[in-house]
């Protein structure tokens, strides 16, 4: 008895004997045909979850019959096309993807658990990283084939800037917003950032928004980034015990960081991201050109599991599901209620409020390229960046807007029709058409 | 009276830590007056005023979960206890391995070789007191491999107190047997390894006592640093929740494999001890 067998033989019966092909048991059939049999029987077994009444049925019409009417019900062929599509041609179907146990990652984390990697005929590792330079130095060295990145990561290695110089891609965004200066409790009445001359503050990475959008913010309030504060690099995981100890006096750094420092008495959430830049990327999915070149469907189906898996993580009744998911150990490793403000958005501020925000957090795949020209801004309004560079060739090289778009589209999610846009940061209007304007714009600059 | 003295000491001591530390993690007082939505939303520590640092009952909980079930296997990123303290093992014996395969027969050379012992001993010196940590961004860009880094970086920094020791337990043979074996033409060879050998075996043997250790101490770095597996990740994971039991439950048990380590290259050098 084969293991896939005539799904219109009315003798049929489940599970006679050993499926395995040492019993010649894999079914005779290749390649489409043997698709289109599993499909049916996929197909008619629904319609009929009872053996007894679909054989009765079958005797009764005929397999002819049977088939042309199920047809009728049920688009046999374009799913049988469509389960063919999945796994097809997958190059490399195993593989290792790290990240940094932080909320920005959701997306990429999750897709593990919850099957959207599976889904596109995937199996894929996550495995958590220590730091962002780990995650550069591993990534870098092919020992993940993708990684969670953040957004300005991608455009730094690109650009050779505190690496050696390789190109890579950003197909998708992980999260906007969702980011937060907490400080120190001992800091409650010092809510004026002019007033925090001489302060040390943690960042996660010299090429992360964080540091860029704190940078800003401090410069907004009269501060040089370089000269007035200290900032420091710390890996995420590491904030809230840096600041439990007194070693720096807050951080820009991500969630659930933010509210872990609250959840433990530690420190107070003094202002949510979004307040600065509302709809700023965080973290971005990341892969190599070179992977890209080499894995093209394996890639495609990876882009396409993390932008299905953004998807479901904007939608704000998952968020809960998502936070069961990825609070256990072998992810983020955090209490479950943690994870959960950090997501929903109601939240315990650190100062004796519930605050409810439903926008603390997004996630939207849209790679667009002016993300990438804001960033090239700040990278050459503080020095990372010297010389002349191309703003929109760089960003549109690093972006994969028009690959995301096509495929959101297929995804049924909504996507955007340009690749550019203007926005605010501040209360100032950036437009990525004229970046050499907004640069010059900045008194306190060190280009 | 004197052979339970020492031991019966230790335990007077250990108990006396244990109380010390049991009376002094205070819980403080619960917060009072504070919204029940918003302590809802809260640890137990802001709430109940519980305190950061776990009590020795805590971590002694805690042990007892983790060696019930020491090798689930929950995930790349979960393992238990068991096998992340292999995976740490792997990795010491491996480069340990590796140091003594190197060091033994170069430390035999420079022993041996007044010339080469005064060559090389300024580069032993310098790269001797380099940390791990130090080593390993250089390891990861060179060697492209985390996992070989790692392995690398415990070779590298447990390869000098065997050198440097097999050296000196070499050159320190004493006049008189290497003349009694050349007045018997014994070949160069045979005076090695039936002469200079088993002289030098126990200054060998502390050598490879300290790198050990060196090794082990490198290890629990190293993992902190790449992560994935191992005791070192471990530690480095539960830093990251917070967890301070978890962190001193894997704190005894690297110091437990740590003397087990040291235990067992002793009962080696024991062995190949002799006396006038």
């Amino acid at each position: 008895m084969p293991l896939i067998c005539d799904p219109f033989d009315p003798s049929a019966t489940h599970s006679d004997g050993c499926g395995c092909a040492a019993h010649g048991g894999v079914s005779q059939l290749q390649g489409a045909d043997r698709m289109a049999q599993i499909v049916n029987t996929a197909v008619l077994r629904a319609a009929f979850p009872k053996a007894t009444s679909r054989r009765r049925f079958l005797k009764a019409v005929g397999a002819t019959t049977a088939a042309a009417a199920l047809a009728e019900l049920f688009p046999l062929a374009s799913a049988t096309a469509l389960a063919q599509d999945a796994p097809k041609g997958l190059e490399k179907p195993n593989l290792k993807i790290g990240f940094i146990p932080i909320t920005c990652a959701s997306p990429i984390i999750m897709a593990q658990p919850m099957g959207f990697y599976a889904k596109h005929g995937l199996n894929v590792e996550v495995i958590k990283t220590a730091g962002w330079a780990i995650v550069r130095d591993k990534a870098l060295n092919r020992e993940y084939d993708a990684a969670h990145m953040l957004s300005p990561m991608p455009i730094a290695i690109s650009l050779g800037l505190g690496s050696v110089k390789q190109s890579w891609q950003i197909p998708a965004i992980e999260n906007i917003n969702g980011q937060a200066i907490t400080l120190a409790v001992k800091h409650k009445d010092r809510r004026d950032p002019k007033t925090w001359k001489g302060m040390r503050f943690g960042i996660p990475f010299d090429y992360s928004m964080h540091n860029y959008l704190l940078r800003y913010y401090l410069a907004e309030a009269g501060l040089d980034p370089d000269s007035d504060v200290q900032l420091r690099v710390i890996p995420p995981p590491e904030m809230v015990a840096n600041l439990r100890a007194d070693n720096i006096d807050g951080f820009l750094g991500p969630d659930p960081v933010n509210q872990r420092a609250v959840f433990d008495g530690v420190g107070f959430i003094h202002i949510l991201s979004r307040e600065l830049w509302d709809g700023h990327p965080c973290c971005s999915f990341s892969s190599s050109a070179e992977f890209a070149q080499a894995n093209p469907n394996t890639f495609l189906a990876l882009t396409q599991a993390i932008i299905d898996a953004t998807g479901f993580a904007n939608k704000a009744e998952n968020r809960k599901q998502i936070a069961d998911a990825i609070a256990p150990t072998n992810y983020l490793n955090q209490p479950p209620v943690v994870v959960e403000q950090a997501l929903t958005g109601i939240f315990a501020d650190g100062l004796g409020n519930v605050v409810r925000q439903p926008l603390r957090a997004g996630f939207d795949p849209f790679p667009w390229e002016s993300f990438g020209v804001w960033i090239l801004t700040q990278m050459k309004r503080w020095g990372q960046l010297k010389g002349d560079v191309d703003y929109a060739q760089v960003a549109k090289s690093v972006m994969l807007a028009t690959d995301a778009r096509k495929q959101m589209t297929a995804l049924g999610l909504a996507a955007p029709a340009a690749n550019t846009k203007t926005f605010v940061v501040m209360g100032k209007a950036f437009d990525p058409a004229t970046p050499e304007a907004y640069l010059a714009s900045f008194p306190i600059k060190h280009v | 009276m004197t052979r339970f003295a020492a031991p019966f000491l230790s335990i007077v001591l250990l108990a006396l830590l244990l109380g010390v530390w049991q009376i002094s993690v205070h819980d403080t007082q619960p917060a009072a007056g504070m919204d029940p939505e918003y302590a809802k939303l809260m640890g137990l520590q802001a709430t109940a005023g519980k305190s950061a640092i776990p009590t020795p009952l805590d971590v002694a909980a805690k042990l007892v979960q983790a060696i019930r079930d020491p090798f689930y296997d929950h995930g790349p990123n979960d393992k238990g206890i068991g096998i992340q303290l292999a995976y740490s093992l792997g990795r010491v014996l491996l480069g340990f391995g590796l140091a003594m395969i190197v060091a033994v027969p170069l430390g035999f050379l420079i022993g041996m070789s007044p010339l080469m012992g005064a060559a090389l001993n300024p580069f032993i010196q310098v790269l001797k007191p380099i940390s791990p940590l130090a080593w390993m961004p250089l390891a990861l860009y060179t060697i492209k491999d985390s996992d070989q880094s790692a392995i690398f970086v415990i070779f590298i920094c447990s390869v000098w107190p065997m050198l440097v020791n097999t050296a000196f337990g070499v050159s320190g043979v004493r006049r008189e047997w290497l003349n009694v074996a050349r007045t018997l033409e014994v070949g160069p060879l045979r005076r090695a390894l039936r002469v200079i050998l088993p002289a030098a075996a126990p200054t060998i043997f502390t050598g490879m006592r300290i790198s050990i250790g060196i090794a082990w101490l490198v290890i629990v770095a190293a993992e902190m640093l790449v992560g994935g597996t191992g005791i070192g990740y471990f530690v480095w994971n539960q830093w990251n929740n917070l967890s301070l039991a978890d962190i001193l439950m894997g704190i005894l048990l690297i110091g437990v494999v740590g003397m087990a380590l040291d235990r067992a290259l002793a009962a080696a050098a024991t062995s190949v001890a002799w006396r006038e």
